[in-house]
């Protein structure tokens, strides 16, 4: 057993886990915050993207126990029924979603995307290295290809994306 | 996942202190793809040394004009560097085209390049596999190979090494730099890190008990145009079927280095004096001695076609 400390949405919670607890289990067992979804757990799907220190990851492939005193963002934090994140008001408007499993990785990710491409991030599409980052809808889909979505809700996963980043600019 | 304990380290010496007192100890940084393995329970150390604390996060200019990475800079960070992408773009475009947003955010320089090989028969315990459990014997030999190496293998392992980063860093010829238990410190030419499989594949890398990556050294800039060009079954998130890394100079002279195809970054030296004369006559003297199967024969053509084409990128 371990014990670590760790501010999730914003309030400062302490666990007692097993070493093996992985901060997707921690969230979601230890602290009821199911909102973060078990897929694949193995870094292959994305829905259970966080974002930790301003970063999201696959909370699947990190132990809770290496973020003593880090900064956790869940889906919950980023908004609540009533008062919802632009990106989670731009899904609902678009459809972007069927099953909604996948949905808080998705929109997770997505909010991270933004700010990556904010930050002149390039990625895989990015034409000219030494350029900023355009917000094109090709490097959105290269950006989100860590979130995979079964029922195929891409295209409108990409314009509620679209219409967040345009808001933003 | 068998159980284990944990503990962070703030300094070299502490590491190799826990290192040594450890006999099944294993260092974790990003994690990314220690963890899959030990929820599979194909990696089992009974003692996990979380060396983020150690403080080698930073990307810092040489004497001679190159570039020192911290060995825990982030493949993101790593990317994004301004330095990088002006000077070493093929290394910027290499982590790019490599795993997922999420991944890079966490992986690290030094975890990259020991991330152990995506061959199925590895990831599935219930194959032999000599890489996984020696002298079981290869599942992939005779199994389905299409992903598999061409060149290089044995009768051993015939598994590829999945990164994409590290086709970068043989091109640009860098060196790693480690310390040993003993706090004594060395450096190795990227081309002689990992090792073919021969009849000890479980042995991937020249790094000996206990030794810790600290930085990767790129020597300074060579110029010329820096291209890599990754083929793979999906556009986005799969790991490659052949890649190709290359800087070309104006007069058509350069290097090259291949992924996708061995047990390591596949770069044979005296082939790039053909670069000139295009990527045939570089590919034939690249691919000597192949032995590819009928399942991924197609890898050696797929390896001079995507070498024509990024010397044709090239020219502009």
């Amino acid at each position: 057993m371990a014990t670590v400390s760790f501010s999730v949405n914003g309030e400062v919670r302490a666990l007692k886990l097993d070493t093996r607890t992985t901060l997707l289990d921690a969230l979601r067992e230890h602290l009821h915050l199911t909102g973060t979804k078990k897929g694949c757990d193995h870094g292959q799907c994305g829905a259970c993207t966080v974002i930790v220190g301003g970063q999201r990851i696959n909370s699947c492939l990190t132990l809770a126990v290496m973020h003593e005193g880090e900064t956790v963002t869940t889906i919950e934090g980023l908004g609540t029924p009533e008062h919802m994140h632009p990106m989670q008001a731009a899904f609902v408007k678009h459809d972007g979603f069927q099953c909604g499993y996948c949905t808080p990785g998705q929109i997770c990710s997505a909010v991270a995307v933004l700010d990556e491409i904010k930050a002149g991030i390039p990625s895989h599409v990015t034409g000219d290295l030494n350029a900023a980052p355009q917000l094109t809808n090709t490097e959105l889909r290269e950006r989100m290809s860590g979130n995979i979505c079964r029922c195929g809700a891409y295209s409108n996963i990409a314009e509620a994306i679209t219409e967040v980043a345009g808001r933003r600019a | 996942m068998k159980s284990f304990t944990y503990e962070k380290v703030s300094s070299p010496a502490a590491a190799a202190s826990a290192v040594v007192s450890n006999s099944n100890a294993k260092f974790i940084a990003g994690g990314t793809n220690l963890l899959d393995l030990m929820k599979l329970e194909i990696e089992t150390p009974s003692h996990l040394i979380d060396v983020n604390g150690l403080g080698f996060d930073k990307i810092e200019p040489t004497s001679d004009g190159g570039l020192r990475i911290g060995a825990l800079v982030r493949n993101t960070a790593l990317a994004a560097d301004a330095r990088i992408r002006r000077d070493y773009g093929l290394l910027s475009r290499a982590l790019l085209a490599g795993a997922s947003g999420q991944l890079r955010n966490k992986a690290t320089t030094a975890g990259n390049l020991l991330q152990r090989t995506r061959c199925p028969y590895f990831y599935d315990t219930n194959q032999p596999c000599n890489k996984r459990n020696p002298g079981s014997g290869c599942a992939a030999i005779g199994g389905v190979t299409r992903q598999h190496a061409v060149i290089g293998a044995s009768d051993a392992c015939i598994a590829t090494h999945p990164s994409d980063m590290a086709i970068a860093m043989r091109a640009l010829d860098a060196t790693v730099q480690t310390a040993r238990p003993d706090g004594s410190i060395r450096d190795i030419p990227i081309a002689d890190l990992h090792r073919l499989p021969g009849d000890t594949p479980h042995i991937e890398t020249t790094l000996t008990s206990g030794e810790l990556i600290t930085s990767v050294t790129l020597p300074k800039p060579v110029g010329g145009t820096h291209i890599y060009r990754k083929v793979r079954d999906r556009a986005s998130y799969a790991f490659a079927l052949v890649s190709v890394g290359a800087i070309v100079q104006r007069d058509g002279t350069g290097r090259v280095a291949v992924g996708g195809i061995a047990h390591k970054p596949w770069r044979v030296e005296a082939a790039e004096a053909e670069m000139p004369h295009g990527a045939k006559a570089v590919a034939a003297h690249l691919l000597e001695g192949a032995s590819p199967t009928k399942e991924n024969a197609f890898k050696l053509s797929l390896v001079e076609r995507t070498l024509g084409a990024v010397l044709t990128e090239a020219k502009g």
